[in-house]
């Protein structure tokens, strides 16, 4: 029971790093990006690549992991994003399918499409128990690494947007972008940035995800809805609700998975199908505008 | 927007004046006429291309499906696979346990279609975008799930085998070239694009463009706003139902193939590369996505979603309005 809460816990950090980037573009340029999961595949990779050929340590890699797919983004905002933010939804939807396509195919050709594993460094493959009988605590070491460090980004974000000026910047070109750009504020500087960082989040959550999504080319498609519906019911307007709604999701995933494992992802989708239709602005937003 | 000649002219239409203007738009044009000729020309001219015809006859009516709720009626659809797949089981199913007429399944198959499109319209009327996207998305991946449970109904991963179709109106056996698939095929589309042709014309069909272009209008000139998308969002599921019986039967097999996410995926696609918004569109799609594929996949059997999500890419770069006006191209503007 615990250990699968726990368990549950870690997932719906994992997601929220993962997803975070894409609520906080949805929110703030109002557009729909199904390509996030590719820089969350991107992350994945490079830190494959960076401990398998480059024999790099484990701890070093993930920044680099955080790096990369961050430029990557910027450098994709600033050539092919922009133009589509005023396109329609449609539009959005299908230019960021494609691009998802792309990169499929092209890791697909580069890495091959078999499953990549990962040599994690000892210490974190330790594992405790506590307790005894149906309130026994599992928990393994790299779970915990991730959630501690899931739990130390979202506080950090969280400071972030409401203590520094960025983020009071970001706060306002999300309410009102023309109104934040008559008062002076880059909020074409801002989207970048913006855009640039939850790239790079995304990317470090594929990284420290790499070892229990894992990690193949097709990646990005299989975790789009999970990180849709995380945008979709925790709502875009803030930091908590994708965080509740994350965990939300990966306790519940994880739960039916256990219990109930020939249905698969059965439960999670009907649970986000009641939710939405019961609040279709998402489980934790302020009204509607 | 659509019923631009009633709303523009300086005196309002009267209904004779609207019904001929009724009568000009639906009658067809020659070029129409040439392309349904090539079309029908296509399974005879070309026997040993019978099979792809055949899919492509499919892939036109699903296509042409979407675009009633995608490009008439503007709901945004990630998940229109699900009456596809449902179609397709059923078409199967009844074949296999009760009757195996294939006439007789295609209405079932559209009919159960049209029922899953009935429940869950109430669910894409509310919401924005997004919502009706995680939505529709959401219903194709409950199928899904549903289908590889039930693995006893449904066959599983494994796909349901062994399903045996009689002869077309008790006259014309499935041949192994495909080549009655492809006439039945064509046929069932023939028959459902006439039909639609009437229907995206008259009253109905404009207040569903009107619902697009503005739905707070819509609604304040006293039409029924809810009404209009669960009967829209019903036709389009029990066309895609049909379409999808149509794939059961000349294949004589349905998989979790049909409920897959890449299935709504692909239809989208073949939609907008020919137009959503009119109903040629779904048809010159299919048609252009299915040769694309072919020569794509000729060269690259593995890698072609790679040149695909490139097209698609550019395309939207360019714009969707501006592709068929290249004169446009180079000019700014358009929807950006």
């Amino acid at each position: 029971m615990l250990t699968l809460l726990f368990d549950g816990i870690a997932y719906g950090m994992l997601l929220f790093v993962l997803a975070l980037g894409l609520a906080v573009t949805m929110g703030l340029m109002n557009f729909i990006n199904l390509a996030h999961g590719a820089f969350a595949m991107a992350g994945g990779y490079v830190l494959v690549l960076l401990m398998q050929r480059g024999g790099w340590p484990f701890l070093a890699a993930l920044p680099v992991c955080f790096v990369v797919p961050a430029l990557l983004g910027a450098a994709l905002e600033r050539t092919l994003y922009r133009p589509m933010y005023r396109k329609p939804h449609l539009d959005q939807v299908l230019f960021s399918i494609g691009l998802t396509f792309m990169a499929v195919a092209a890791v697909d050709y580069a890495m091959g499409s078999s499953q990549q594993n990962l040599q994690l460094p000892d210490w974190l493959r330790q594992r405790w128990e506590f307790g005894s009988g149906p309130w026994m605590l599992g928990v393994g070491a790299y779970r915990l690494f991730i959630v501690v460090v899931c739990v130390a980004l979202a506080l950090g974000l969280q400071a972030l947007l409401t203590r520094t000026r960025f983020g009071s910047r970001l706060r306002a070109a999300v309410d009102d972008p023309v109104v934040a750009a008559g008062l002076g504020i880059p909020v074409n500087r801002v989207f970048l940035l913006t855009f640039a960082v939850g790239s790079g989040l995304a990317g470090l959550g594929g990284a420290l995800g790499a070892d229990i999504l894992g990690l193949d080319p097709s990646f990005p498609l299989k975790f789009m809805v999970y990180f849709l519906i995380v945008c979709a019911v925790g709502g875009t307007q803030s930091i908590t609700g994708p965080l509740l709604a994350a965990l939300l999701l990966g306790i519940a995933d994880v739960f039916g998975k256990y219990y109930l494992p020939k249905l698969g992802g059965f439960i999670v989708y009907t649970l986000m199908i009641v939710i939405l239709l019961w609040r279709p602005q998402g489980l934790f937003t302020r009204e509607a505008r | 927007m659509s019923a631009r000649p009633a709303t523009r002219s300086a005196a309002p239409m009267d209904a004779t004046t609207l019904a001929a203007h009724s009568a000009r738009v639906m009658r067809w044009k020659p070029w129409e006429l040439v392309v349904w000729a090539l079309v029908w020309a296509a399974p005879f001219a070309a026997p040993q291309h019978a099979a792809l015809i055949n899919e492509i006859a499919i892939l036109a009516l699903f296509a042409v499906s979407l675009d009633l709720i995608l490009g008439y009626a503007g709901i945004v659809s990630l998940g229109h696979a699900a009456f596809f797949g449902v179609g397709a089981y059923a078409a199967a199913l009844l074949a296999k346990h009760l009757n195996p007429d294939p006439l007789l399944g295609l209405a079932f198959g559209a009919a159960v279609g049209a029922a899953l499109g009935a429940l869950t319209s109430p669910m894409i009327v509310r919401g924005s975008d997004l919502t009706r996207l995680m939505v529709t998305m959401g219903v194709a991946l409950v199928l899904l799930e549903l289908a590889n449970k039930f693995d006893s109904l449904t066959g599983g991963a494994d796909g349901l085998q062994g399903v045996v179709m009689g002869p077309v109106l008790g006259l014309f056996e499935f041949d192994l070239a495909a080549r009655t698939a492809s006439v039945y095929s064509l046929a069932v589309l023939f028959l459902a694009f006439v039909v639609l042709r009437r229907l995206v014309h008259t009253p109905f069909g404009m207040s569903l463009k009107a619902l697009r272009d503005n739905r707070l209008r819509v609604a304040a000139i006293g039409l029924s706003v809810q009404g209009r998308l669960a009967v829209v969002y019903t036709l389009a599921a029990g066309l895609a139902g049909a379409a999808g019986a149509l794939l059961a039967q000349t294949t004589g097999f349905a998989s979790l193939d049909v409920l897959e996410f890449h299935r709504s995926a692909d239809v989208m696609l073949a939609l907008v590369i020919g137009g959503a918004g009119w109903l040629w569109g779904g048809l010159i799609g299919a048609i252009a996505f299915k040769l694309m594929h072919d020569l794509i996949s000729a060269v690259t059997p593995q890698y072609w979603t790679f040149w695909i999500g490139l097209i698609l890419v550019l395309l939207m770069l360019v714009g969707r309005e501006r592709l068929f006006s290249p004169r446009r191209w180079f000019k700014r503007g358009g929807g950006a």
